[in-house]
């Protein structure tokens, strides 16, 4: 059951991207342009994203546990460290040059082509270096 | 009269919102795309729900493209540019612990301090570099 409902959440938000114009760069880079032809739509991806997840919240806070058993993820500590702060920063530049982030970078792969599997390259060869360079980092979920 | 790109967003968005509380209430995960792909990929947490649900990711938007025509990615052709992109963001998301999905849709949503501020620096990074890279150097 957790597998077939990994494939649905998967496939769900692979849909979702690909139907909101997420897998287009054009868009994501036109958003992230606020000084030239400002592209709002990312604005109501984002939106439309968080407003099911707001109701998913409140019902994991009253149910504690998920609907397989687990336990819902305790929230993260408010910890602001430079880690956060300097690979999100990396990560914005990179978000910006290329016009992907790690979600439609996955959707892309079954139709954008070579380009799109270097781009997913290099990510893959980022995480792995990351985790090369440092192999007993503790993890801490969002 | 509002565009139709905002409103396939607003669809788009609800879908991926939809998919988020799927599998966190469902399996009792967070759905960040960073988090699973890294943990899978440098081998320090893989499991079959992880892959099944990068399979998904992957496969959906594929079959989307084999029934409705493959969407315009407009994705750059310049092997140094995806090369750099790709590195950035694949050690930057890690470093962060989670990307547009975990800080952005699921950590917002939770009013996590972390998703937010992280939000905040990645957009803030963002607008940054297209201004520079875009307006002052011409680069893309």
């Amino acid at each position: 059951m957790r597998a077939l409902f990994a494939l649905l959440s998967g496939a769900l938000f692979g849909l979702g991207l690909t139907v909101s114009g997420m897998t287009d760069t054009a868009k994501v880079q036109g958003w992230l342009d606020l000084f030239g032809a400002w592209d709002p739509t990312l604005a109501f991806v984002l939106g439309g994203a968080i407003l099911p997840m707001l109701v998913a919240w409140r019902v994991a806070a009253a149910r504690q546990r998920a609907v397989l058993g687990t336990p819902i993820p305790a929230p993260s500590e408010p910890v602001l460290d430079a880690r956060l702060i300097g690979g999100s920063a990396l990560f914005g530049v990179g978000w910006a040059i290329a016009g992907l982030c790690p979600g439609p970078a996955l959707a892309v792969l079954g139709f954008g082509g070579g380009d799109a599997w270097l781009f997913f390259a290099a990510m893959v060869a980022g995480m792995v270096i990351h985790r090369l360079t440092r192999p007993g980092a503790r993890r801490q979920p969002a | 009269m509002i565009p139709m790109d905002w409103i396939y967003g607003l669809l788009g968005g609800l879908m991926i919102g939809s998919a988020a509380a799927l599998y966190l209430l469902v399996n009792g995960r967070i759905m960040g795309a960073s988090g699973i792909l890294g943990s899978v990929i440098d081998g320090s947490n893989p499991t079959v729900e992880k892959a099944l649900f990068l399979t998904g990711l992957v496969a959906a938007p594929l079959a989307y493209a084999l029934t409705m025509g493959a969407p315009a990615t407009n994705l750059t052709s310049n092997p140094t540019t995806l090369v750099i992109a790709g590195l950035a963001v694949g050690i930057g998301t890690r470093m962060a612990n989670g990307c547009t999905s975990g800080h952005g849709v699921c950590g917002i949503s939770r009013f996590s301090v972390r998703g937010i501020v992280a939000t905040m620096v990645y957009l803030g990074a963002g607008f940054a570099t297209m201004f520079v890279g875009r307006h002052l150097l011409g680069a893309f």
